[in-house]
């Protein structure tokens, strides 16, 4: 762990991208205490105001408002609460799903194997936003659903990390030895296995957590996705379209906010694969 | 070799038949029958609608209505557009140039950019330009393509104006198609205002496309080469004293690039994803803008059709790699 931490705290990129993390979990969490305003309150006296360093700006709205009044800032932080909610769900569903698909895969093999693998290659063949749209079409559009297409499209990922790296475990000793003691499958499975596979899992569902959240935002930029008043970045991007020639604030901030939470969680998981795969380490 | 394409091409025949099998469920995972959903909210009466299920093979068990459907595929027929009652494939064919020529214009971009600023950080390793670089890159493999439409859109065509918001070409401009794509057509035209006008309409969805794919290429190429030049045969090449750039070049380089253009070939399933929101910020009439238009008009036909053409030219085009890659690398070709 200590040997983990050397190596980790050495990419100064990766110690960045935890900084934000941190203060991105700690925004979401104090929303109701660190926004000035409710998300959703219209203040009729303030339609588009621009940001406090413009002219006509003010304190009081230091990012500005948006066209029926709402406080931008108050909108993106509640916006920082849903996306990391968004994010963990997301990585949280499809990583259970994978991971039982992925050693039941390994472990069953034959037919078992061929049928789940198969479904994780048609799954891949279709382009990952592409399928969620088609997804979100069915269901149709919402938070919820949009949610369950993007975990659906970033499924095979983890099923295949899983099913080759169990595979790998299974051939070697320490699995006959434990499955010659008379533990059972399930045990052999979740207790005995899995802990050694964890590490890819965890790179990867970093990397994940990046994904979900850009692609529910896009998602919620084609209407799929949250639906309005909900103060989700993407589809309060999708609002401001219409008058984002007048008012480019509107546009600017919740992108940038998306941004910079997906970059947060990339060099994060960057870091956390260099540190942890002995391989790449000099 | 032949042993090796055959068995490519057996290993994708399963996942084509489940594409469909795919493809077809989800005309009837929808809510509502697709006679419904075709006639709309006119209305039917229950005779109309019991004789049109049944012309349409709708009152079939479901294995009978999946045969008769991969019949119907097998004679490249894809169905009709609810709403504009045209064949899916016509418009497919005829909306599809437009999104091949953003895309290879896109990639032709991330490669030109990505490929040598790439070779220089990993020659220029632990420099300023290195780190530089890598930041830049992370930050545009990390970018929401939508947003930064929108933001390249604010600043050169609203702010600056040297560009158009949108289209393809100038209203000013009418360009006989005969190829399908702008650039060759408005070539061909005579008229040098047209292609001056389609070259600034592409331009900016072309750098917005190929943001993502020239961040990945960038960072492969760096760590491809990293790994190259630390090689046996390059301190050698370097002993023999040959200049730098003749090493870099043709010795490293020519190495580095196979894992490169494995990587190229692979992306471009996620270049449709990206030319799906490419397409909708600049309205670009293409295959993306067309599929989203068609969600917003419940054009479920359109939405079918459509996404298995995808699914299965990104099929076609992974098999293309699969067999590239084997007959580069011999070693693979077990």
């Amino acid at each position: 762990m200590r040997d983990f931490w050397r190596s980790f705290s050495q990419n100064r990129g990766a110690v960045l991208g935890l900084l934000l993390m941190v203060g991105l979990i700690i925004l979401a969490v104090t929303a109701d205490i660190a926004a000035p305003f409710s998300p959703i309150e219209q203040y009729r006296d303030a339609f588009l105001a621009p940001p406090v360093w413009m002219e006509g700006g003010s304190f009081r709205y230091v990012l500005g408002t948006d066209d029926v009044g709402r406080d931008i800032l108050s909108r993106l932080i509640f916006g920082a609460r849903l996306s990391l909610m968004i994010g963990f769900m997301v990585v949280a569903l499809a990583l259970s799903v994978g991971t039982t698909l992925g050693l039941a895969a390994a472990f069953a093999g034959g037919i078992v194997d061929i049928v789940i693998m198969r479904l994780m290659d048609v799954i891949l063949v279709f382009p990952s936003l592409l399928l969620a749209i088609v997804i979100v079409a069915i269901l149709g559009p919402g938070l919820f659903n949009a949610m369950l297409a993007v975990s659906v499209v970033i499924l095979p990922s983890y099923t295949r990390l899983v099913r080759a790296s169990a595979l790998s475990e299974l051939a070697r000793d320490y699995v006959k030895a434990t499955r010659s003691a008379g533990a059972g499958t399930l045990r052999l499975m979740f207790a005995v296995v899995l802990p050694n596979c964890l590490a890819p899992l965890i790179v990867q569902a970093s990397l994940g957590f990046s994904n979900a959240i850009l692609d529910a935002a896009a998602l919620g930029f084609l209407g799929l996705g949250a639906q309005p008043p909900t103060p989700e970045w993407g589809t309060m991007l999708a609002g401001a379209l219409q008058y984002y020639q007048r008012a480019w604030w509107v546009l600017a901030f919740p992108g940038l906010s998306i941004l910079i939470t997906v970059l947060a969680f990339n060099l994060f998981g960057d870091g956390l694969r260099d540190a942890l795969d002995p391989k790449l380490k000099r | 070799m032949l042993r090796f394409l055959l068995g490519r091409v057996t290993l994708i025949l399963p996942t084509f038949v489940c594409v469909t099998l795919a493809s077809f469920l989800l005309i009837h995972a929808v809510p509502g029958d697709p006679i419904e959903v075709r006639v709309g909210e006119h209305g039917i009466a229950p005779e109309r609608l019991a004789m049109l299920r049944h012309q349409f093979g709708l009152d079939q068990p479901l294995w009978k209505q999946f045969l008769d459907y991969e019949t119907q595929l097998a004679h490249g027929d894809l169905g009709n557009s609810v709403v504009t009652h045209a064949s899916v494939w016509d418009e497919f064919l005829t909306l599809f140039p437009a999104t091949v020529e953003l895309g290879v214009c896109a990639l032709i971009f991330a490669l030109v950019v990505g490929l040598p600023l790439g070779v220089i950080a990993a020659v220029r390793r632990g420099t300023a330009f290195d780190y530089g670089l890598m930041g830049v890159s992370v930050t545009g493999a990390s970018m929401p393509i939508f947003w930064w439409g929108l933001m390249v859109i604010l600043v050169f065509s609203v702010f600056l104006g040297w560009t158009p918001v949108s289209g393809r070409i100038g209203d000013a401009f009418f360009v006989e198609p005969w190829s399908g794509f702008m650039l060759i057509d408005s070539w061909y035209s005579d008229d040098e205002g047209a292609v001056w006008s389609a070259l600034t309409h592409l331009i900016l969805p072309t750098i917005v496309l190929g943001t993502v794919p020239l961040a990945t290429i960038a960072r492969m190429t760096r760590s491809s080469m990293l790994e190259v030049l630390g090689d046996d045969f390059i301190r050698t090449a370097r002993a023999k004293g040959l200049s730098p750039l003749r090493v870099v070049v043709v010795h490293a380089l020519r190495n580095a690039l196979i894992p490169v253009v494995t990587v190229v070939g692979l992306q471009v399933g996620g270049l449709m994803g990206g030319a799906i929101l490419t397409e909708t910020i600049f309205a670009w009439p293409g295959i993306g803008h067309w599929l989203v238009e068609a969600i917003q008009r419940r054009d479920y036909p359109v939405l079918q059709g459509g996404t298995l053409v995808i699914a299965v030219l990104v099929m076609a085009v992974n098999l293309g790699v699969d067999v590239t890659y084997g007959f580069l690398n011999p070693r693979i070709r077990k």
